[in-house]
Order: C-alpha cells, then sequence, then structure tokens
C-alpha cells in the first residue's frame, strides 16, 4: 500500500532526520527539496499524495504530504521565522537545535536570545482552488488519483471540521463512507468568536445546511458561488519565479496547529486582517511547500507531469486529430443550429491562447463575438455545452444589475490588506462566456462603467488593471472571451460571425439536451483532449509561405485598398494559426493560408449581408 | 559635563528594548572577529537562564568612575538644564540603575562597556563602537563638513562654503526646533567608518551623536533655550532603497526605503515608564519598559510589604506612537507580482507627520520582534513581526506643488548601466535606434516615432519667473490624427507603459473632474480633500489621451491652460489653487467622418478648436498610404510578428529596459543649452519660416512655432547625452516640424503649407474668400438702394443667382455675420434690416 511511504505521512520526520545529519551545513536544505523531488519523480507516486481538492480536510492528516491545484489569489508580505532555534530538551537538560522550517509553530521554552538562531524568510500565498474549474474536470481528477482512503487513524480529537468540503457536492463521490453529519453538533464556533459579524460581500455563502458557516468568513474566491478549500501556502524558495494568478500543483505539508487561531495577542492589526491572514487553520489551512508544479492546464486527461510520456501520448493523438475535429465539428455545428461556419470560429475560439507579447499586443488572442444569438435560454444551453468541453469555464451574464453590481476587478482593501478578488481574477486560457443577451435598456453607473472599460481592457489587451486605490497595477491575463450577442456586441471583439440558423426546432431545451445526450463520454472525452492538446502546440509559418502571404496582401489590397487593412492581415495571421492547429498541423501550409482566406471571406460577407439587412449596423 | 569620555560608559541607553535574537546573532559573529574586546564573560548558561526577564539591566565594572551617570538617565536634568526627551524611536528606554552595582557579571542584555585588555578603548558591548571616538568624529564631522555642490533645498540660504552643519545649529539656536538632520551621504563621504557604524550600530551611534552635538551646541550657544537637547536624525542611507530587499540580514539596521503610506492608525499613547506607589508606606518606585512589558514590583523595597504597589497612570510617562503602514512604490515591483507593505511605527513628534497617499522616504531601524509566548501554551508561532522605528520621514511629493522635485524621480543607476548607457549614447545612430525600439510592433510611422521619442525627452526646463514670464513650458505635446485602426491607440498604450508617471485615459470616458482635480470630503474627518485627476497625476510625466476628438468641449477647455501655462488652476467648494501639471499630452483623435478626408484640412476633419490645435507642438496624420511597396513592407512586418521567436525580436531591437532607463538618464542628468550656431540656425529657420507666407501676405509662423523648435532641438540633444543643443539638433528639429506641417497644415485647396489653418483655424486662401462673400453681398444689398428690411431667404436666393461660385448656406451666414459685425445690417429671425 503506497500510504506506507514515510515520505508522504511523515515528511517532517524526514526533514527533521536531513537537519540531525547536516550538523548546521546549510546545503541540507537544497537534499530535503532534492529528495522530495526525486520522490514525486517516480512513476505514479505523485498520484499517491492525497489531494485537497478531492478529500474533505478533516480526513487529512495533520502534518502529512498533500498536494493542492490551485491559484495564487493573493501574496502577502514576506515573513522573518526562526529557521533554527535551540532548545531545552526536558529529559537530559541539554540544548538542542531545532529546525523551524516547514512549522509553524516552534516547541515553547525557545532561547530567544541563543546565538545559534538563524532567522529566515519565507512568503505566504493566499491560493483558492482553480476558479471556474467545470465539475468534469473535478470529477475525473478525484477519480483518476488513487482514492487515499481515509486514514484510520483520524484523530477524533480534531473536531474542527472542514465546513466547505462536507457541504461540497459530493455526489460524484463513488465512496460513501463519509460519515454522516453526526458530528455536526459539535462544531465550535469558530475561533475568533465573531460570528456576530455577518460578513456582507460573502459570495459563496448559499446556506444550504444550517452547519453552514461559510457566511461568516470570506474566503475571497475570485467567483460567487466556488466552494472548496482556500489555504494558505507558505513558500520558502524561489519567491521571484512565481506571479499573482499562477496556476500551481503544490506538493507540501499540511499544517492545521489550533494555535494558528488563537488570537488577539498582538494588536498591530486591524481584526479584518487578522482574519484575512490568519483565519482558523481548521477553514483555511496552513501548507508548507516542498515542490510546486506549474500547470499548463487543468484538464485531468491529459498527461502533465513527464514531459516524455506527454510528447508520446502527442504523437499519437495527432494521428487522430482530424477526426476529432470533424466529429467535433459535427457536434458544435448541430450545437449551433447547423450552422457549419460558425462552428467552425467557435471551435477556433476554443483552442485560442495568448502565446507571447510583443510590447503591449498581445498575439493569438482570438475573441469571438456570436452575434444574432436566438433568445430565451438558448446561451445559457450554449453556456453548459462549452463547459462541457473546457476544464474551466465562467458564464457572465451581462445583465444591467449585474453589470452595475458586480466586482469584476480585484481591489486592494488596504484595511485588511489583502487583494479582494473579482470576477476576472482567472486562470489562464479560461473560457469566459459573456451573455449580452441578457443586457437591456438602461443605465450604467459609474461601477458599470468602469466594468464595462474592463471588460474592453481584457478583450483589446488581454489585461485587467486591479484596483489598487492610490494607483493601478496592471496584470496581463490569458482568457478566451466569448461574446454572445443579438446584434453586434458593444464590446469589442476580434471576429464577429453573425448566427444563421438552419434549423428552427421547436422546443430548444428539447433539443440541445438529445443532442448533448447522444454524445458518449469517451466521445466528449476526446473533445476535451483535443481541444486542450490543440492549444499546446508549436507553430512556425515557413519563409516560403510567409512571401506567399505578403504577395496576397499586397494583390488583395490592389484591387481596393479599403478592404483589407493591416487589421484584417492580423486576424487572418491567426486564424490561419488556428486553423492549421486545429487539424494538429504545426506549419502553416499555403493551402492553410487559402482556406483561412476563404473562411473570412465567407464571414465577412455574411457580415456585410447583415450590415445591408439591417442598414443602422454600425 | 564633567567627565565626557566617561559618561557615556555607564550612560548608554542601548538596552536593547525590542531585543531580538537575530541581532545578537549577528552582533555576536561581528564581535567575534576583529581588534575587538572580548566578550563579557558570561557563560552561555547564564545567557539561557531566566534571568533575562530580569529588571537588572546593566551594570559596569567601571561604576565608581561614573559620578555622571544621571547627564543621560534622568530625564529632567540635561546639560545645563535642558531636559533630555527619551528616543523610543530608537527603542532606548533607558534603565534606572536600581540594581546591584557591583555585579560581577554583566547580563546579556544590558549595555556594557568593557575594556580592552590594551589600553583605555572602550566599545559598547556586542559593537565595535568606542563612544569617545565615535562622538570625537562626529562633532569633527560637523565642524568641518563642508559640501559645495549641494542642492538640498534644506540647504536653501546656507553659505555653502562654510560648514554646513554648524550653520545648522546656528539655526536651531534661532529657531529653537532641536532636531538636526543630517545626511548620511555626508557621514559616508566624510567618514566612511563612522557610516558604516552608524548603519550597523544605530541604536548605540544615535545616543552617541546626540550627546557629541549637544555638548557642541551647549559650547557655542550657552545661552540657548531649547524644548529638550537636540536629537540627530540621520537620513538617506543609502543601503538599503527598496521594500523588497529587506532581509534577515537588515534587522536592527538603519535603513532607509521608499514607499507610499496607505494607512496610518490613531495615536497610541505607550507607556515608556511606569510609576508605582507603595499603598502602605507611599514609596515610590519607577519601572522602565521592557520589551512592552512593565515588570511590577511584588516588594516594597521600602517596607517589605508583597503585592503592595499600585500603579499611579497620571504620575507615569507616555509617549506618543503611530502605526503606519507603507506599501512599496509601483516603480520598485517586479511584474506580476503584488506590492509588499511594511509596518512602520512613528514616535513623538512624527506622529501626524505623514498621511495616505503621501509618497515618502523612510529612515528607521529595522526591527524583528518574536511572538509571544502564552505560559497557557507548549507551542509558540515561530515568526517574527517585524516594522521600522522610524527615526526620519522625508515627503518625496511634497514639492510637486512648487519646484521640481529631484529626489523622487531619481532612479539609482548602476556604474555599469550608466557606462552602458553612455556607450549607447556614443553611437552615431542612436537616434534611430531609439526610435525604432519605440513600439517595434508598430510598422514604419518613422517620423511618428521620433517625434513621440522627442517628447519622452522633452526640452530643457527654464526658469523665467524672474523676469515675469514664469515657467517656460519644456514639455512636447503632440497630436495623431489619422484613420481609425492605424494603430494609434497602441502607440498610445506603449507609451503608457514606457514612462513611469504615464496616463492613460480615453477622451469619451473622462470628464473635465476626472483629468483635473476635484474637491471630496473625506467621510471621516469631513475635510475636504483634493483629489488629483490624470493631469495631474502625470506631471512630470506624460498623459495620453485617446479618442481626443469625443471629448466634451468643457473637459477639452482645461488643456488649455495645461498644454501652454503648465498648471491647473482648481477654484472649487472653498478651495483655491494651482496645481503643477507639466505634462505632456499625446493625444490620438479620429476623423469626424470616420475616413479622413483628404479634400479638407486638419481642422475640417478633427473638428478641435484651433486655439488647441496651436498647442501642439506636433501633428502628425497616420494615414494608410496606400501604395505597394508599403504594403508589402507591412505584411512583411506582421508576419514576422506573428513567426519570430523572442530571441530573434531581441536582438534586433533595443530592451524596453533599456530604453527606459535611457529616458529617465537623460531626463534627470541632461540638460542642454543652445550654443551659438544653433541659436543662429533657430533665428534663420524661423525667418525663414516667416518668409515663405509673407510672399503671398500671409503670416506662416509664430513664436510659438519657434519655441517649439527649439524645445525639439533640445530633447534631439537630450538623445545624444549633449549638454550643448548644436546644429544638428536644430536641423532635426526643422526636418521633423516641417515633416509634421507637411502632413497637417497643407491646404487641400492650394496644397501650400498654411500655418493659420492650425493657428487660426482657417486657411488665408478661405478668408479671402470669406470677405469676397461678404463683399458682393454688400455691393448686391447696396445696390437696391434704400430698402429698410429684406427676407432673408430672398437674399439667399438673390446672392446665389447672382454669384459665379456656387454658395453655400454657411457661406452666406458667415457673410452675414460679418457684415452685422461691420454694423451695416443685423438680422433678425428671418429678416434683414440695415442698419
Amino acid at each position: 500500500m503506497p500510504s506506507s511511504h514515510d515520505w508522504i505521512n511523515k515528511p517532517l520526520g524526514v526533514v527533521e532526520a536531513m537537519f540531525a545529519q547536516s550538523n548546521s551545513n546549510p546545503e541540507w536544505e537544497a537534499k530535503v527539496l532534492e529528495y522530495f523531488k526525486g520522490q514525486l519523480k517516480e512513476k505514479e507516486s505523485h498520484s499517491w499524495v492525497p489531494s485537497l481538492n478531492d478529500v474533505p480536510l478533516h480526513y487529512l492528516k495533520p502534518n502529512s504530504l498533500v498536494k493542492f491545484r490551485c491559484l495564487v489569489q493573493d501574496m502577502f508580505d514576506p515573513e522573518f521565522y526562526m529557521g533554527v532555534y535551540e532548545t531545552v530538551d526536558p529529559s537530559t537538560k541539554a540544548n538542542v537545535l531545532r529546525c523551524g522550517k516547514y512549522k509553524d509553530v516552534t516547541e515553547c521554552g525557545v532561547d530567544l536570545n541563543s546565538r545559534n538562531t538563524v532567522t529566515a524568510e519565507r512568503q505566504t500565498f493566499y491560493c483558492v482552488p482553480i476558479p471556474g474549474e467545470s465539475p468534469w474536470a473535478k470529477e475525473i481528477s478525484f477519480l483518476s488519483a488513487a482514492r487515499v482512503v481515509p486514514s484510520t487513524s483520524y484523530v477524533p480529537s480534531r473536531q474542527k471540521r472542514s465546513y466547505e468540503e462536507d457541504d461540497d457536492d459530493m455526489d460524484t463521490q463513488p465512496q460513501k463512507q463519509r460519515e454522516p453529519h453526526t458530528e455536526t453538533p459539535q462544531i465550535q464556533p469558530h475561533g475568533n468568536g465573531d460570528s456576530k459579524r455577518q460578513e456582507t460581500e460573502a459570495p459563496s455563502s448559499q446556506t444550504t445546511t444550517p452547519s453552514d458557516c461559510s457566511s461568516h468568513l470570506d474566503l475571497n474566491f475570485p467567483l460567487p458561488g466556488e466552494r472548496g478549500p482556500a489555504c494558505l501556502v507558505k513558500v520558502y524558495e524561489g519567491l521571484d519565479s512565481f506571479k499573482l494568478n499562477d496556476t500551481l500543483e503544490i506538493y507540501g505539508i499540511l499544517s492545521v496547529n489550533p494555535v494558528l487561531t488563537v488570537l488577539g495577542e498582538e494588536n498591530m492589526e486591524t481584526p479584518e486582517e487578522q482574519r484575512a491572514h490568519d483565519p482558523p487553520a481548521s477553514l483555511v489551512p496552513r501548507l508548507h511547500m516542498l515542490y510546486a508544479r506549474p500547470l499548463q492546464h487543468n484538464n485531468p486527461l491529459l498527461p502533465s507531469a513527464p514531459t516524455e510520456d506527454q510528447s508520446a501520448f502527442v504523437s499519437s493523438f495527432l494521428v487522430e486529430m482530424a477526426s476529432v475535429r470533424a466529429e467535433l465539428l459535427a457536434y458544435l455545428t448541430h450545437v449551433l443550429l447547423g450552422d457549419g461556419l460558425a462552428a467552425e470560429y467557435l471551435l477556433l475560439h476554443l483552442i485560442s491562447d495568448v502565446y507571447t507579447r510583443r510590447d503591449v499586443l498581445p498575439l493569438g488572442k482570438f475573441t469571438l463575438n456570436l452575434s444574432g444569438c436566438p433568445l430565451n435560454s438558448y446561451t445559457e444551453r450554449l453556456y453548459q455545452i462549452v463547459q462541457q468541453l473546457v476544464p474551466c469555464s465562467y458564464r457572465l451574464s451581462m445583465s444591467l444589475h449585474t453589470m452595475n453590481s458586480m466586482r469584476l476587478v480585484p481591489k486592494k482593501d488596504y484595511v485588511a490588506n489583502r487583494l479582494v478578488s473579482g470576477a476576472l481574477q482567472l486562470a489562464r486560457n479560461t473560457s469566459l462566456f459573456l451573455d449580452e443577451t441578457q443586457l437591456e435598456q438602461g443605465q450604467l453607473d459609474s461601477s458599470g462603467v468602469r466594468n464595462i472599460t474592463a471588460l474592453g481592457n481584457l478583450i483589446s489587451w488581454q489585461k485587467v488593471d486591479y484596483d489598487f486605490s492610490y494607483h493601478q497595477m496592471e496584470f496581463p491575463c490569458n482568457i478566451n472571451v466569448l461574446v454572445t450577442s443579438e446584434g453586434r456586441s458593444l464590446l469589442p471583439s476580434d471576429c464577429q460571425v453573425p448566427l444563421q440558423p438552419q434549423v428552427t426546432p421547436p422546443n430548444m431545451e428539447e433539443y440541445l439536451t438529445t443532442i448533448h445526450m447522444a454524445q458518449f463520454t469517451s466521445q466528449i472525452n476526446k473533445f476535451r483532449v483535443y481541444l486542450s492538446l490543440a492549444r499546446t502546440l508549436d507553430y512556425s509559418i515557413s519563409d516560403e509561405v510567409t512571401k506567399a502571404v505578403e504577395d496576397d496582401f499586397v494583390d488583395m489590397r490592389k484591387d481596393d485598398p479599403q478592404s483589407v487593412t493591416a487589421e484584417d492581415l492580423h486576424r487572418m495571421l491567426v486564424v490561419a494559426r488556428l486553423l492549421s492547429l486545429s487539424l494538429g498541423q504545426t506549419t502553416l501550409s499555403r493551402d492553410g493560408w487559402m482556406r483561412a482566406k476563404h473562411i473570412d471571406m465567407l464571414r465577412r460577407s455574411r457580415t456585410e449581408q447583415q450590415k445591408s439587412l439591417n442598414g443602422n449596423e454600425p | 559635563m564633567s567627565s565626557p569620555t566617561s559618561t557615556p560608559v555607564g550612560s548608554k541607553p542601548s538596552s536593547d528594548g525590542l531585543a531580538s535574537p537575530p541581532s545578537q546573532r549577528r552582533r555576536g559573529q561581528d564581535s567575534s572577529n576583529g581588534d575587538l574586546p572580548a566578550m563579557p564573560t558570561s557563560p552561555a548558561t547564564d545567557i539561557a537562564s531566566p534571568a533575562v526577564h530580569d529588571t537588572s539591566l546593566f551594570s559596569s565594572p567601571r561604576r565608581s568612575v561614573l559620578p555622571s551617570e544621571v547627564d543621560m538617565s534622568s530625564p529632567l536634568i540635561g546639560v545645563r538644564g535642558t531636559p533630555v526627551r527619551q528616543r523610543p524611536d530608537l527603542g532606548s528606554a533607558r534603565k534606572a540603575p536600581q540594581v546591584d552595582l557591583h555585579t560581577e557579571l554583566p547580563s546579556a542584555d544590558g549595555a556594557v562597556a568593557s575594556e580592552q585588555a590594551a589600553g583605555q578603548k572602550l566599545v559598547i558591548w556586542g559593537t565595535d563602537v568606542n563612544v569617545g571616538t565615535c562622538k570625537e568624529k562626529f562633532q569633527r564631522f560637523l565642524q568641518r563638513f563642508i559640501d559645495p555642490t549641494s542642492n538640498e533645498d534644506e540647504n536653501a540660504g546656507l553659505d555653502l562654503n562654510e560648514p554646513l552643519y554648524m550653520q545648522k545649529l546656528e539655526e536651531i539656536s534661532v529657531i529653537g526646533e532641536p532636531v538636526l538632520n543630517v545626511n548620511c551621504s555626508h557621514v559616508q563621504s566624510f567618514d566612511a567608518d563612522l557610516y558604516r557604524q552608524l548603519i550597523s550600530y544605530p541604536q548605540e551611534v544615535i545616543p552617541t551623536f546626540d550627546m557629541a552635538v549637544n555638548e557642541l551646541f551647549f559650547e557655542r550657544f550657552p545661552d540657548s533655550i531649547l524644548e529638550h537637547q537636540i536629537q540627530v536624525r540621520p537620513y538617506n542611507a543609502l543601503k538599503t532603497r527598496n521594500m523588497r530587499s529587506l532581509n534577515p540580514e537588515d534587522i536592527d539596521q538603519m535603513i532607509t526605503i521608499s514607499g507610499m503610506v496607505i494607512r496610518t492608525s490613531q495615536l497610541i499613547p505607550e507607556m515608556q515608564e511606569a510609576f508605582f506607589q507603595c499603598q502602605v508606606c507611599a514609596f515610590s518606585t519607577r519601572v522602565e519598559v521592557d520589551r512592552g512589558r512593565i515588570a511590577e514590583p511584588a516588594v516594597c523595597r521600602n517596607c517589605n510589604t508583597t503585592h503592595s504597589l499600585a500603579l499611579i497612570h497620571n504620575r507615569s510617562a507616555f509617549s506618543d506612537k503611530q502605526m503606519i503602514k507603507v506599501q512599496e512604490s509601483p516603480d520598485d515591483m517586479p511584474a506580476g507580482q503584488t506590492p509588499h507593505t511594511t509596518i512602520v511605527y512613528a514616535h513623538n513628534d512624527l506622529v501626524d507627520k505623514v498621511q495616505p497617499g503621501d509618497r515618502i522616504n523612510i529612515t528607521g531601524i529595522y526591527r524583528a520582534v518574536p511572538m509571544r509566548e502564552n505560559p497557557r501554551q507548549s507551542t509558540v508561532k515561530s515568526v517574527y513581526k517585524t516594522h521600522i522605528d522610524v527615526i526620519h520621514f522625508r515627503k518625496t511629493d511634497e514639492k510637486r506643488l512648487h519646484g521640481l522635485d529631484e529626489d523622487s524621480d531619481q532612479k539609482l543607476f548602476t556604474e555599469e548601466r550608466v557606462q552602458t548607457l553612455k556607450e549607447l549614447a556614443a553611437k552615431p545612430d542612436v537616434y534611430e535606434r531609439l526610435s525604432s525600439a519605440l513600439a517595434p510592433s508598430i510598422y514604419e510611422q518613422e517620423d511618428i516615432k521620433k517625434g513621440i521619442l522627442l517628447q519622452l525627452f522633452g526640452g530643457t526646463r527654464k526658469d523665467f519667473s524672474q523676469t515675469g514670464r514664469g515657467n517656460f513650458r519644456a514639455e512636447v505635446n503632440i497630436l495623431l490624427c489619422g484613420d481609425p485602426g492605424t494603430s494609434k491607440s497602441q502607440l498610445l498604450q506603449y507609451v503608457f507603459n514606457l514612462v513611469p508617471r504615464g496616463q492613460y485615459t480615453s477622451g469619451k470616458g473622462s470628464s473635465a473632474v476626472g483629468l483635473t482635480a476635484y474637491v471630496m470630503k473625506d467621510p471621516e474627518t469631513k475635510q475636504l480633500v483634493l483629489q488629483t485627476g490624470a493631469l495631474v497625476l502625470s506631471d512630470n510625466g506624460i498623459c495620453c489621451i485617446d479618442e481626443f476628438d469625443k471629448m466634451s468641449d468643457s473637459t477639452r477647455s482645461v488643456l488649455h491652460e495645461v498644454m501652454e501655462q503648465q498648471t491647473l488652476s482648481i477654484a472649487k467648494a472653498g478651495i483655491i489653487c494651482q496645481l503643477n501639471a507639466r505634462t505632456s499630452v499625446l493625444a490620438a483623435a479620429n476623423p469626424v467622418e470616420s475616413q479622413w478626408n483628404p479634400k479638407k484640412t486638419t481642422i475640417e476633419n478633427i473638428q478641435l478648436p484651433h486655439t488647441l490645435l496651436s498647442r501642439f507642438d506636433l501633428i502628425f496624420l497616420m494615414l494608410d498610404p496606400q501604395d505597394e511597396a508599403y504594403d508589402r513592407r507591412l505584411a512583411h512586418h506582421l508576419v514576422a510578428l506573428y513567426y519570430q521567436s523572442e530571441e530573434q525580436i531581441e536582438e534586433e531591437f533595443l530592451d524596453m529596459a533599456v530604453l527606459k532607463d535611457y529616458i529617465a538618464y537623460a531626463r534627470t542628468y541632461i540638460n542642454p543649452r543652445l550654443n551659438e550656431e544653433a541659436s543662429q540656425a533657430l533665428i534663420e529657420a524661423y525667418v525663414d519660416m516667416r518668409k515663405i507666407g509673407s510672399g503671398r501676405g500671409m503670416v506662416s509662423a509664430y513664436p510659438r512655432q519657434l519655441e517649439s523648435l527649439i524645445r525639439l532641438a533640445e530633447a534631439h540633444a537630450k538623445v545624444r547625452f549633449s549638454d550643448k543643443v548644436e546644429t544638428v539638433d536644430v536641423e532635426e528639429a526643422k526636418r521633423l516640424h516641417r515633416e509634421a506641417l507637411k502632413q497637417s497644415a497643407t491646404d487641400p485647396r492650394t496644397g501650400f503649407v498654411d500655418i493659420s489653418i492650425l493657428t487660426t483655424g482657417m486657411s488665408a486662401t478661405a478668408r479671402k474668400r470669406k470677405e469676397e462673400v461678404a463683399q458682393a453681398l454688400k455691393k448686391m444689398i447696396q445696390s437696391r438702394g434704400k430698402i429698410p428690411a429684406m427676407k432673408y431667404q430672398q437674399l439667399f436666393d438673390d446672392l446665389r443667382g447672382q454669384s459665379e461660385a456656387a454658395i453655400t448656406k454657411d457661406m452666406f451666414e458667415e457673410a452675414l455675420r460679418a457684415l452685422a459685425d461691420e454694423d451695416y445690417l443685423t438680422v433678425t429671425g428671418k429678416t434683414v434690416r440695415l442698419l
């Protein structure tokens, strides 16, 4: 049984042994990291480590190794801690050097004046589960991870249970051996005893059971209605390599020592700040990072760790690519009411990715505006289908009320000294589905205008200006924005496709449900892999094709300089790129270019048509 | 002072009030090497013993020679009766000598001087500071330090060739404010060793400085009466600049960091000394704060009653304290991370010196305090709380309301960086290189980029306020107009990202208020607060305004003042003031008819008032050239953008960071002046420009154009890192100016460049035609004889019938207006009356 591994159950023991051997040689720190990295490299070994995402906190052993798939939501100030301290062994009365790394607390009787004390620096990141992670992604990663059986050594003294996980919709969980809610009455009021203070902004406060205490503590999730454990991750090495909004898989030592929640010892901080920075460990556990793997994607169907595995997987899938694409296209065509062109564009949009930036210009973004969407619940259905395909997504219904009231842009709260999240704080490659069909006439107030501006900036520059009160700070992002609207969207977009339904099903709901049901899970899984994979492929243009494209451009402009602008060339180059990638081709062929030109022409003729139909279309 | 040499020994107030282990570790190491005295002979066990928490604080084996020990430790008697003021900023609660004076073992954290075996050299325990030498050195520094090149404004009015700090002491004796600010860089240049000691052991060295300066002061001005003794406040420690670079090594050292105040707390009274009185015998005793705690005496020493002492609040000593949160300034941050914050404690008169939003430089001592142990728990958090005890605040933006502030913008350049920049500047094609490095993703438009480059550098600031003209504008303003989709916005975005104080607004969304400043009532204090808008925020920077044409007229009107006078006047809700807004404006405007109409003038195309246009030094058109060769190059450029790898791009172009530094360096250090030839060239250029028009009876250049030329020439000299504006600079300025004019001020009717399009909004030919129509109309009316009134519409029809050229209604109305101005007729409704 894999859980017999000491390095998973008692990682601190491993650390301490190495520290004891080292004789204060500072190299031991590197050795520890090396060791854990080595252990995790072994085949399958990383799946033995229980995941905070899947296992309720109270089933995890304190001070054991766990992993956490998350997004860095906020970075707190660096803190100094006792890296090495001296204490008196009560039995032998001798002075002992102890290691304080990867721990929150020290044993008492620390000699604060010892010369052997080493002060070291670490930083705390506030991490939340990846916002908008699709249910299927959660489910699959949950199933595929070798389920760590809740340890029998479950310590009953740890009564504080994670309220988050318990209320979580765990229908997906196959094992039903979770304890019934009998222990609910034992719940202690959480730490600071300010349960009276209602957090008004708590977005996740959907009181499903009376025991749900989430409304008392705002866990600061970017998206409303999110659940899952938030975590304070203590980072020791490579502080500069982490950035806000990075998605990481963190392997670290879980710490839930109740001492951490003792409050009110120093009045340096405001109560708000204390709550934000030292929440009860039973709600927000601490994780001492040993190893972090940046995630390129959070699609559990794709191998993510060892690179050799991945390349083998990619090459095997490449063969299938064209056929999967055809199937997916057919599927999307059905979904888009028989509109093949729109389906083609939707497919391209789903694999788009900002692959680089040239000074301020993000390259590769492909914001799609599907106009002419049927009203009623069509867009909602469409979103559900997109959600089934991509690992991360969020639907923002742009009703007047949400635009005026919702917080899209993260804002620094100086009282609590934390970054209050907003809906635009998303992981890379999240699909943001803006539903403009929900927008009605009326007045946007100033926050509404700010929100619309933020969306516009996001689309045009792929960046979000976080509000730091005294100044703004720009954070680049990489979000796929899909706008559905009746007419042309009021937001900018890279490409607008008016939807031309070929079929008009009498009952839209039923129609879409049938299409969706008709797909086998294995089929859908193929689509999922396809979409994630196509994005990761490399791409290049040969000199020869470059030349051809240039010639083509000059020719097009010769006939009518107004018809093709630099902007159009930008778009066509992106379309050509995505088109090639969608077929599994990593270089642009002349053919590919012609196809890109062709579909762009079709699309443009369609918009022209729309214009002449409506007349007043700008 | 009776025995100055021995006084300090016992009175060293350095009791490590907030002692932290790290510092001790460091000190332990420090003093163990070098020719330092042996450590006090306390065995290790002693250190670990609970005696640490004792009140026993210091003692000295040389106690017997310390008669004047009261000097520093009594709060009331100081040098010649001037009271000493406590310095909680140094954590130096002085210890009352109430412990057994003859203890042989010096306790661990007391301030103890030990004697070096070799001679009489005494150093403070744990450091290599000898009080006597240190004092002497500092006195010598005060008496001798001269900085003839000083340009700090604190030193305004002082004779730079006399010892600087002696003059400051004199100032203190006159003004009576007993604070002496000492620039650490002065100390460093005077005595590097003293500086090192000051940085490493501020807690010990600064009180020594205090003593030194007081001795010196009262020697010189024996009759001065001060509120308390002079306190030395060092500032500008060179060691640390950036909050991010603080690390455990800096604990207990003196540091200077810059940042922005984000929050200040209420005033906190902090007990410095508790006064206890025995309930039984009324015996009183004082207990000093030790690490934030008061140890209540359990036994009365007088009557030996236990637990009889009660705290008397109003006889205890308190000091003011304030917590201030400081956030690092945005410029110091690596991309993609959040700003760090630090807690700062201000004491006594530094309380309430700063407000949230202020940008400040803080000099202080960095502290780390371990979490307190809770006796009821077996474990304790292993984290230290860190903060800075502030010694000196320096606001970096307070001078924004008046003179230019050199300090805040001054980026520190390393030697190597300066070297690379200079090497770059020496290249003959630096101008071309830099302009092509600007927004490489935007294709060609070389002249526009060059124009923007010059804007980034700006002209030389000139002050004519003495002759009554006030400041001369040094900033270059540029307007880009052209078809939509010609990457104007992208260019603006790039510039905005390049300059440290850039602001980006869109004309559509901004109001006059958002651009300038507005008055807000603070919800808490009910105080009126002036909030600054984009233009004021970009003072000394560039304000990028997109969609300039969409801006409302009232908003635009505020730009008039900003763009020429470089100030903003505000009269609102009882606040009347003038703010500096020395900002360059980079604006982009779209033509009214969505497509540029080549048959119309610039003014007609963008519909902006000419009064505003004439304030732009350069107006560029960004048009689609519609020519095959251009298309090909454009296509090549774009395709390359999509497939070239990161490295290839970097080889071709200068790094954005280098460009940033280059501009920052040139803006701070280079101030070119016109040389003789260049002035001649400028005069000639101006005369030439005037001549062009005079042949056709119109004015083709105004002094404003000459000023533009000067600014551009200066900026070009800055690009070359040259202190002189030479003929080459003037040539380039002329060329660029001409290019821009050619684009924007060509009269579409005649094909001539006509500056009056921009200055008066109408080309000379158009004006001439207006005149003609008016004359024709007048003639026609006169020919009809004496009719007092006529119908408007009929008159219009008649005129149209009569004239050979087509006459529009606008032209007709203009002619009527012209005649009305002559008092020839008036127009009332539909009738025209003769006067």
